[in-house]
């Protein structure tokens, strides 16, 4: 296990450390320790590493993130892990807004709560939130699924195009073009699959799907009232 | 008995005279609306006239100035672009760069074309809302990569290998409007790209999802350096709006380079009521822009990149001369291409339009083959050709453009001043800030932005 201070280290030097280890890296275990909530750390990465982050981090942490776990203990700041592209990030506390935007793959688990925007325009990625979400998340999220095991806040999923949306509480309401969906076996196997990765105590049967009724996809004068 | 008399009465009657309000093209307008229910989608910038750099006029050299040897004495072109953080600042052989255009709006052959041409005359080209096709990062030597809301084919890699970023918050043909690519483009290509199902109007958000506002930008930057080892240039583009404001924040959020586009600058396609009705003429944004950075003592440290309406070396110079470092074309690049040219008039016809006011670019059916995704359509365009079309034609702007600075006495076109032009229109005068011609008089100067 390789440690970085941040007490010590500039963010540059610490990036700059763990995007040069690539596929074949033999260092693969690091620990960034006295984060105190600076933005952009370990963004970038593009190896098999597994970091720990202990503490708590500012925006844009494991943004674009490409094959790398990373785990931070304690919350998260406005847009964590955008843009994932494959990899994994877990948080053992509460994510801000905007987490796992516009993500296009790999598995981001939130154990706390995510704020307002989580999954917006997400392509892709699997986001699973232990907690609630807040408002508007999963606006215009085009791919991939969004797990919630609380609640989630208004309009979620408006002018949604082909994510899916699992949510296991309370939905305060559903955005422009979003509708409860049959839950087929398929979209239950795909939830156990990810509860089950996301070390989520739940079971699929508990959760509504909910997905794009499709009908704003072509424009309509009829549907204007939507818009 | 004539249409001046009643009844052969001799009784002189009215004229009959059309509303200047409600115009033909009014009247035709509405009972379209009426008929189809949705608004007017069209491609393209502002059309209404505006005033614009026509209305500017060189002062040239005479007895107070010397004037550079037209064939025998250099006027440099050169421009850098990124020199406030970047550690690779990009270097241009001449002012003039290739705006975004999108891969999906544009056909890959055309975007190629671009690539192609703008290599050739030593300037770069930029990606658009569809993200990086080989086609132009190929041929582009040097290639600039836009970020925007919707972050279609946004990937780490391609942020690596491009040569610099551009971040747009807006542009002027819609500033505070997203982008809209409908149904009859999504092929296969786009919307594997875009990860879109097939067929759908697709309507890319006007804000960014993950900032809000100048002091996240800042952040959001500052992650982009860390991603790409702070080698990237960083553009903000903004559409006219408010330029002397969105030019300090651009600046105070950490750009090297402001991006302004004005209200002729072209789109692949939007609502016409936003074309025409939103945002301020290129002429009108450049004055306030560069105020804002001399304001900040960031005039020349942060570059700025005019575009929205330039057509030849003349709107370069002027450009120029009003303070900016470098000019973009979109509009004009694709006309070299070949879009709307009368060769094809026959097929502008049977869509019911004409060359030179082809602007449904949206529909796909361009007959020209740059505008389009369809395979017959898109092989009548020869990338290679095109290519070259671009590249003469920057080159014959760049020597228009050496040409009066030259005449100006200058040995770089970034010497020409607002000291060297005059203006024939009391707004001109205004928005542009250079004097009425024959006078000292500037209309307005004083004034707060």
């Amino acid at each position: 296990m390789q440690t970085i201070d941040m007490a010590s280290t500039a963010l540059r030097e610490v990036n700059s450390t763990l995007q040069a280890q690539k596929a074949d890296t033999n260092q693969k275990d690091w620990e960034i320790v006295n984060p105190k909530g600076s933005h952009a750390i370990a963004c970038g990465l593009d190896g098999p590493l597994d970091v720990i982050v202990r503490g708590s981090t500012g925006y844009y942490c494991a943004g674009m993130n490409k094959q790398a776990n990373i785990h931070i203990i304690g919350s998260a700041g406005p847009g964590v892990a955008e843009n994932m592209m494959s990899g994994s990030v877990v948080i053992d506390g509460d994510a801000s807004q905007y987490a796992g935007a516009t993500g296009n793959g790999g598995l981001l688990v939130i154990k706390g709560n995510a704020s307002s925007r989580c999954g917006i325009s997400m392509k892709g990625i699997d986001i699973v939130v232990h907690g609630n979400i807040g408002h508007m998340s999963a606006f215009m999220a085009q791919s991939g699924n969004l797990v919630v095991l609380g609640d989630a806040g208004d309009a979620l999923g408006d002018s949604l195009y082909e994510a899916r949306l699992f949510v296991r509480g309370k939905v305060k309401s559903l955005g422009a073009d979003c509708i409860e969906k049959e839950m087929r076996p398929e979209h239950l196997k795909i939830l156990a699959d990810l509860l089950e990765r996301a070390g989520a105590d739940a079971r699929p049967e508990e959760f509504k799907r909910y997905g794009s009724a499709r009908k704003l996809y072509n424009f309509n004068i009829d549907n204007a009232s939507a818009y | 008995m004539n249409n001046m008399t009643k009844g052969g009465a001799g009784i002189p009657r009215t004229v009959p005279q059309k509303s200047a309000t409600f115009t033909d093209a009014i009247n035709a307008e509405i009972r379209r609306a009426a008929a189809t229910g949705i608004y007017d989608i069209r491609g393209g910038g502002a059309k209404r006239k505006v005033p614009h750099f026509d209305d500017l006029l060189f002062l040239g050299a005479s007895m107070s100035r010397y004037p550079l040897e037209g064939y025998r004495e250099k006027c440099e072109t050169k421009v850098v672009l990124g020199t406030r953080f970047a550690k690779k600042p990009i270097e241009l052989d001449i002012p003039i760069t290739i705006a975004g255009m999108s891969f999906g709006a544009l056909s890959g052959p055309a975007k190629e074309a671009l690539g192609r041409g703008a290599s050739a005359a030593g300037t770069s080209t930029t990606t658009g809302d569809g993200g990086m096709t080989e086609e132009e990062r190929g041929h582009s030597k040097t290639l600039v990569y836009q970020y925007l809301p919707s972050r279609y084919g946004m990937n780490p890699d391609d942020l690596r290998r491009c040569d610099a970023i551009e971040i747009v918050v807006g542009q002027g043909a819609k500033p505070g409007g997203g982008g809209m690519l409908l149904g009859q483009k999504i092929s296969d290509r786009v919307a594997e790209m875009r990860n879109l199902p097939k067929g759908i109007d697709q309507r890319s958000a006007c804000r960014h999802p993950d900032w809000t506002g100048p002091d996240d930008l800042e952040i959001k930057i500052m992650e982009l350096r860390e991603i790409t080892n702070w080698e990237k240039p960083i553009y903000i583009k903004v559409g006219g709006a408010r330029p002397y404001f969105d030019t300090t924040l651009a600046v105070k959020a950490g750009a090297d380079v402001v991006v302004l586009d004005g209200m002729q600058g072209g789109t692949a396609a939007t609502q016409d009521v936003f074309i025409e009705h939103v945002g301020q003429p290129t002429l009108a944004c450049i004055g306030p822009a560069v105020q804002a950075l001399q304001d900040l003592d960031m005039h020349r440290e942060v570059q700025l990149i005019v575009s929205g309406g330039i057509r030849t070396g003349a709107d370069v110079a002027k450009a120029l001369a009003l303070g900016a470092d470098a000019v973009s074309i979109g509009t004009a690049a694709m006309v070299a291409l070949g879009d709307n040219d009368p060769h094809w008039e026959a097929e502008y016809n049977a869509l019911g339009t004409t060359a030179g006011a082809y602007d449904d670019w949206h529909e796909g059916r361009d007959p020209a083959g740059i505008t389009t995704q369809d395979p017959e359509l898109m092989a009548r365009f020869d990338p290679v050709a095109g290519g070259r079309r671009l590249s003469n034609y920057l080159k014959v702007m760049t020597l228009e453009a050496q040409t009066i600075a030259r005449a100006c006495g200058k040995n770089h076109v970034h010497n020409l001043e607002p000291e060297d032009l005059c203006a024939l229109t009391v707004e001109a005068s205004a928005m542009s800030g250079v004097p009425l011609a024959g006078t000292n008089w500037v209309p307005g100067r004083g004034g707060n932005y």
